[in-house]
């Protein structure tokens, strides 16, 4: 291992969450720091994509919330993610799921996944 | 004034105390052995000169050696000077990372990636000409001048030819964090020069 993979890797804190796939819908706990005071948000969604590697690992968490679908791109190795949570293990055949971008409704559903 | 040769390794990031990642440059920074000391008297200027990187004896020229051995030096296959008003060190002394652990920021000097001959708009940022309504004129350099008065082609007329490959200085870049005992400096953002590179690391000039 280089030294440049080296201090990334020992940055990389992920180890901390459970392991989760693509397709999993997941709750994150996001730390905010509002006016001095921090509170904790929690984000729930489907992992649509997982992306980089070491520090920089991310990865992209859809919803829709009030008929709007929303992403949001999470670095996992951040101090700022509190906790995640698996709410439910999904089966897809695909890594990146920008399909679901173009579903809704019905269509926009995904198998459920047997543990 | 602090300066020290290093290599650069590559980028990554960190992330600082408020969970904000920062990008990094990793830069082996030294040992360096003062090679030479020169003075007004004898050279007319101050400064130090640093040695960097271990050598073959082998690939080394006998005067080369020479110059080396008097500051009891092992082979060494990079020289830099470093103009200084006053100066601590002596001849033969080693410095390390170790030298920035209370600097800020630095100037950094490397030789800047080649691009090659290329032309006025990767070189110049020239606009060029339109793509579509007929174009006919994309990249071009177009009018070089005026008419028999001047007569001639202004000297520093931007034109096409070797881009990079140039020495490059950067100034002002934040030192993120310094760890002597692997020899590292990490900076921020980015650094002139490739991966594997040798790059000058000074004391910023304008900022604290």
């Amino acid at each position: 291992m280089n030294t440049v993979e080296k201090i990334s890797q020992e940055q990389a804190t992920q180890d901390r969450h459970p392991k989760f796939v693509i397709g999993d819908t997941i709750r994150v706990h996001y730390k905010i720091k509002e006016g001095g005071k921090e509170r904790v948000q929690v984000y729930a969604g489907t992992v649509i994509a997982r992306k980089g590697g070491g520090v920089m690992e991310s990865i992209t968490v859809r919803r829709v919330s009030y008929g709007e679908g929303v992403e949001r791109i999470f670095p996992l190795n951040s101090p700022n993610i509190d906790k995640i949570e698996i709410e439910r293990h999904g089966k897809v055949r695909r890594a990146k799921l920008y399909y679901l971008r173009d579903l809704a409704g019905k269509k926009a559903r995904i198998k459920e996944r047997r543990v | 004034m602090k300066g020290l040769i290093g290599k650069k390794l590559g980028m990554t990031s960190v992330y600082d105390e408020n969970g904000v990642a920062v990008p990094v440059t990793v830069i082996e920074a030294g040992p360096c052995v003062v090679t030479q000391l020169k003075d007004a008297d004898k050279d007319g200027y101050k400064a130090v000169q640093l040695g960097f990187g271990d050598q073959k004896e082998q690939r080394m020229t006998k005067p080369a050696l020479g110059h080396l051995k008097k500051a009891g030096a092992a082979a060494k296959s990079v020289l830099r000077e470093f103009r200084v008003e006053e100066t601590e060190v002596n001849l033969g002394d080693v410095v390390d990372a170790s030298a920035f652990a209370e600097v800020n920021y630095v100037d950094i000097v490397a030789t800047g990636k080649g691009r090659g001959f290329q032309g006025v708009v990767k070189r110049y940022d020239f606009g060029g000409g339109r793509a579509s309504h007929g174009g006919g004129w994309v990249r071009r350099t177009g009018s070089i001048g005026m008419c028999e008065f001047p007569g001639r082609v202004f000297k520093g007329k931007k034109m096409p030819g070797q881009m990079g490959d140039k020495r490059v200085t950067t100034q002002n870049l934040k030192i993120v964090q310094v760890r002597p005992e692997e020899n590292l400096i990490l900076i921020k953002g980015s650094v002139p020069g490739a991966k594997g590179g040798i790059v000058t690391i000074k004391e910023a000039l304008k900022k604290k």
